[in-house]
């Protein structure tokens, strides 16, 4: 059985399409959701999201957000929503460094600043995470 | 009869305005463009986030997070959202008409965001808590302190609720000032129109919600998810509402600009016919005289 799933970032809608199963980074851990789920909602983490769709399987790097399930619709909100193949590790890495370096001289950002480098860090390991993977296959 | 020497001096200045216009005009065009689609993609993370939560509202149980009631106090804090420069039509003088209209209680507290709001409700001796400004284009960033202040003054527990004024961009050509409540969580149009039906409480709520009677589970706990989620909710519904602003900005900018060198166009031509005339009587004028000059010889 199919059901909807809707994934939206503030750049855009990432991906609304019938799937047949999704995998979610929740906050408790990885979450498999099928169809007719009970209604839920869930914060998620930077991490991995798994969706099923004609019998392939896709991968996405998602940041952190949270997600509602009700009835057969599943809809995500995150920040980030990136698939394996449109991911650039080099200017991953590089925008990895540059958050680090701006880190390290943290005494001159204010408490908002340091919170959006420490999203973007986690979004930038995240990312790479799914890359990594991927090549070892 | 105005001369023709002061004819070429006013066609000439005419032309110096149009051409500042018309410069004008391809920048705020340009500027457009991304403020545009900026304000565009952001609506749908913003329309669904304000429909989740207003549908969660409604199940909630009182009192499981402040920003699902009403603040203890009377009074209302208004965000205004305008523009930092002028030269766009009457995008700023609308929006603050609607707010004055919107706006009924005189003991209202203002926070403003861009100068020209600043500048009107100062003039009409509003109470002003806080004036921010905030780049071109607009950064997440930067928005965030906005959003943070705003919390804060809601949570101290002095407001009623929080509205904000903004203009909600609907096409180039059109542009809605518009006053919508940001707290408590409450059903939001943004771009002109809203995406969804229902949540008022009295709408027939659409297919995504209809299955959703049950009541809904929550991981971590309920808390954990509101608290994590409410202040995400704040601080990006304004910010959508900024990119709004712009967007209308930058468009009624660009036409005001065309307008303004269309009508400058125009005046150049009709300075110039009316130059020619001149001309042309000065000519038929001289020639008589020769003619005249010459019969009265012979």
């Amino acid at each position: 059985m199919a059901f909807r799933l809707e994934i939206v970032t503030p750049e855009g809608k990432a991906f609304a399409d019938d799937v047949s199963g999704v995998v979610l980074p929740g906050a408790l851990g990885e979450m498999g959701v099928l169809a007719s789920h009970a209604n839920l909602v869930s914060t998620l983490e930077p991490g991995e999201l798994r969706y099923t769709r004609e019998g392939h399987t896709h991968e996405l790097a998602v940041g952190s957000g949270f997600v509602e399930i009700t009835g057969n619709h599943v809809n995500v909100l995150t920040d980030m929503a990136i698939g394996a193949e449109k991911i650039d590790e080099g200017v991953v890495e590089a925008a990895l460094a540059r958050a680090q370096e701006r880190l390290k001289g943290a005494g001159d950002l204010t408490s908002e600043e340091v919170a959006a480098t420490e999203a973007s860090i986690l979004n930038s390991i995240v990312q790479l995470k799914l890359k990594r993977k991927r090549r070892t296959i | 009869m105005p001369s023709t020497r002061d004819i070429r001096r006013r066609i000439k200045s005419v032309k110096n305005t149009a051409q500042i216009t018309k410069a004008m005009q391809l920048v705020a065009a340009a500027k457009m463009k991304k403020a545009q689609d900026a304000a565009t993609n952001g609506r749908a993370y913003a329309d669904l986030m304000n429909r989740v939560l207003v549908s969660l509202k409604e199940r909630a149980d009182e009192g499981v997070h402040p920003y699902f009631s009403e603040g203890k106090g009377e009074k209302e804090l208004v965000v205004v959202i305008s523009a930092d420069k002028g030269l766009c039509g009457a995008l700023n003088t609308n929006l603050v008409k609607k707010v004055i209209t919107a706006v009924t209680s005189a003991d209202a507290d203002f926070i403003t965001v861009g100068k020209k709001g600043a500048q009107q409700l100062a003039r009409m001796k509003r109470n002003l808590l806080a004036d921010f400004t905030i780049k071109d284009p607009a950064r997440f960033a930067e928005l965030r302190s906005v959003g943070v202040f705003v919390q804060e003054k809601f949570l101290s527990g002095e407001y009623r609720c929080v509205r904000v004024a903004f203009t909600n961009f609907v096409n180039t050509v059109t542009t809605v000032p518009a006053v919508e409540q940001l707290l408590p969580v409450n059903p939001v149009t943004l771009g002109g129109k809203r995406s969804y039906e229902g949540g008022t409480g009295m709408g027939e709520p659409n297919d995504a919600t209809a299955q959703a009677a049950t009541d809904y589970s929550f991981e971590p706990s309920v808390r954990e998810v509101f608290e994590k989620v409410l202040p995400q909710y704040v601080n990006n519904t304004l910010f959508q509402m900024l990119l709004e602003a712009r967007a209308s900005e930058h468009s009624s900018r660009m036409v005001a600009m065309k307008n303004a060198t269309d009508n400058a166009k125009q005046m150049i031509k009709d300075l110039t016919l009316e130059y020619n005339k001149v001309r042309q009587a000065a000519i038929t004028n001289e020639l008589l005289e020769i003619t005249t000059a010459k019969m009265a010889l012979e």
